[in-house]
């Protein structure tokens, strides 16, 4: 489920992003201009008041990020790449006025005419996992594709305009 | 031999500051109150009367108002202020109003002329965005709902100060009502354009001045803040504004490396201004003005604090987070001295030096108090 996320701008500091957690509790995150980070939460007591949990440097929280959430994208991606040299992974994106643009993957012919297959398109924020041949693209999705490198970069020419 | 006097004097000044810079920070107070005790201490009639070195502080100082208000634009991106100003339009003209007026209001009744009484004002409207903003992350607040309507407010503060201080200033030199509405025109004017070019082009001067050679980086932000100071002084807009404008229009990459590298030399520079500030200002005049300058603080703690609850209300928010947000805005610092300092240059009731300087030590000293009993302070688990 997608919790929506409030941003607000903290003039001279940075932003912070704030969302209600499953439990109920407001989660934020300010982000500095600096880069650094810090995590706070809803206190008990006031509901307007929060403390923080989490002081952490820009390199910190990008590990902290993949800890939590792509650690198993990271893992199977590294699987991957070990199964075949030959095989690549890699994020295209379907440009503006390219031929792909409005069409589905079935009528690009991707997988009979290169191998690659689109594992998954991110559209929106949002990852849409296995497009059948009837899903059409449009432009700004970013298409996950496998494939070999050299085939991968004709479908990246086909996104193109 | 004379230029060692000079270095030894300065050198001893700044040793000492560093003292009371560590002390400050161990108290977890700002240094402003006590930069201002010890140019107290040091100055004419004080404790331990020094300084021959005054002309070389002199400069410092009127470099350290530069750098202070280039700071505080830097650390703005235009889209913030115009966006801060739009969220906060209500409470910031009824915030200048009701605080503005209240300094005048005191001032006029212990007899002060218009002038000076418009001075008192915007000393007692000003609120510090660098205490508060430093004492909303020393408390561990940056995460509460009241912190962004706190930080607007603040923008909006420090850019009603961006066409206050040239209006005072035009005001200031008593020129005759035809040639002071001359002055004040072009003065706002051209306010006016800076503010809508810095925010409109800011982007475009910024990646021209841009440059990953820090040094070039630090001469070229610190030479044209000097530049545009020292050509809005000329036509009486005051210099701070003009540094002020050039901060708010350096964005993108710029911005970033400039606010590391402005720093330090704000730190060393706006030290100076604090203590040179108060050196000029003899201790043994403030008794006589304590009693009003008293008043002064407890009239205008009163509507700011009230102003703020009202609009921390307004935004729905709850009763300590109100009480929060009052007391965060009653720290005054770097504006109140500054605009004090116009003041006293102008050559206005000599008062204002005194009363200034005892307002501040009693604001930037008691709203932090105040809010620590509110609640003690939340060390975060830091990684560093």
């Amino acid at each position: 489920m997608m919790r929506e996320v409030d941003e607000t701008p903290l003039p001279g500091v940075g932003v912070r992003f704030s969302f209600r957690s499953g439990a109920g509790r407001r989660l934020s995150v300010v982000v500095h201009h600096t880069g650094r980070r810090d995590v706070y939460v809803q206190a008990a007591r006031d509901p307007d008041a929060s403390e923080q949990i989490l002081e952490l440097d820009e390199g910190d929280s990008q590990l902290l990020a993949e800890l939590l959430g792509g650690s198993r994208v990271v893992h199977d991606l590294e699987r991957l790449q070990h199964l075949s040299s030959e095989l690549a992974l890699d994020w295209l994106v379907v440009e503006a006025d390219s031929p792909a643009d409005q069409r589905s993957i079935g009528q690009l012919q991707l997988r009979s005419t290169t191998g690659v297959t689109v594992v998954a398109v991110l559209r929106d924020g949002q990852t849409l996992p296995t497009p059948g041949p009837d899903f059409t693209l449009r432009s700004g999705d970013t298409a996950v594709v496998v494939g070999t490198p050299a085939n991968i970069r004709r479908v990246r020419d086909l996104l193109r305009p | 031999m004379e230029a060692g006097t000079l270095l030894v004097e300065v050198g001893a000044l700044v040793f000492l500051l560093s003292f009371v810079a560590r002390l400050a920070a161990t108290l977890g107070i700002s240094p402003i109150p006590l930069y201002v005790i010890t140019g107290l201490a040091l100055g004419e009639g004080g404790a331990l009367p020094l300084i021959t070195a005054e002309e070389f502080l002199e400069v410092g100082a009127e470099i350290g108002v530069i750098l202070l208000l280039l700071m505080l634009g830097v650390e703005y991106a235009g889209a913030e202020l115009v966006q801060g100003l739009r969220t906060s339009a209500r409470v910031a003209a009824l915030d200048f109003a009701c605080n503005f007026g209240a300094g005048v209001a005191v001032a006029v009744a212990v007899g002060m002329s218009a002038p000076a009484a418009l001075v008192v004002g915007g000393v007692t409207y000003a609120s510090s965005s660098g205490v508060v903003a430093k004492l909303i992350d020393d408390l561990g607040w940056m995460g509460n709902r009241e912190t962004p309507g706190v930080l607007a407010l603040l923008v909006s503060e420090d850019l009603i100060m961006a066409v206050y201080l040239p209006i005072l200033g035009v005001l200031l030199i008593g020129a005759s009502a035809g040639r002071a509405t001359v002055q004040l025109a072009v003065a706002l004017t051209a306010v006016g354009t800076a503010l809508v070019l810095a925010i409109r082009f800011g982007t475009l001067l910024s990646r021209w001045l841009f440059t990953r050679f820090t040094e070039a980086m630090l001469l070229g932000a610190f030479g044209l803040a000097l530049l545009v100071a020292g050509a809005a002084a000329m036509i009486q807009v005051s210099a701070a504004v003009g540094a002020f404008i050039v901060g708010i229009a350096i964005s993108g990459p710029a911005q970033e490396l400039s606010r590391e590298l402005l720093r330090p030399l704000r730190d060393l520079f706006a030290a100076l201004f604090f203590t040179f500030f108060s050196l000029t200002v003899d201790p043994r005049d403030i008794p006589p003005v304590l009693l009003t300058a008293v008043v002064l603080v407890v009239v205008t703690a009163a509507t700011k604090y009230a102003v703020v609850v009202w609009g921390a209300a307004t935004q729905g928010l709850g009763p300590p987070a109100r009480r929060r947000a009052g007391l965060l805005m009653l720290a005054r610092g770097e504006f109140s001295i500054i605009i004090a300092e116009l003041g006293i240059a102008a050559g206005l009731d000599e008062r204002i030096g005194p009363l200034a300087v005892t307002y501040v030590l009693l604001l930037a000293v008691g709203a932090p108090l105040l809010l620590r009993l509110q609640t003690p302070p939340h060390p975060a688990l830091s990684l560093s």
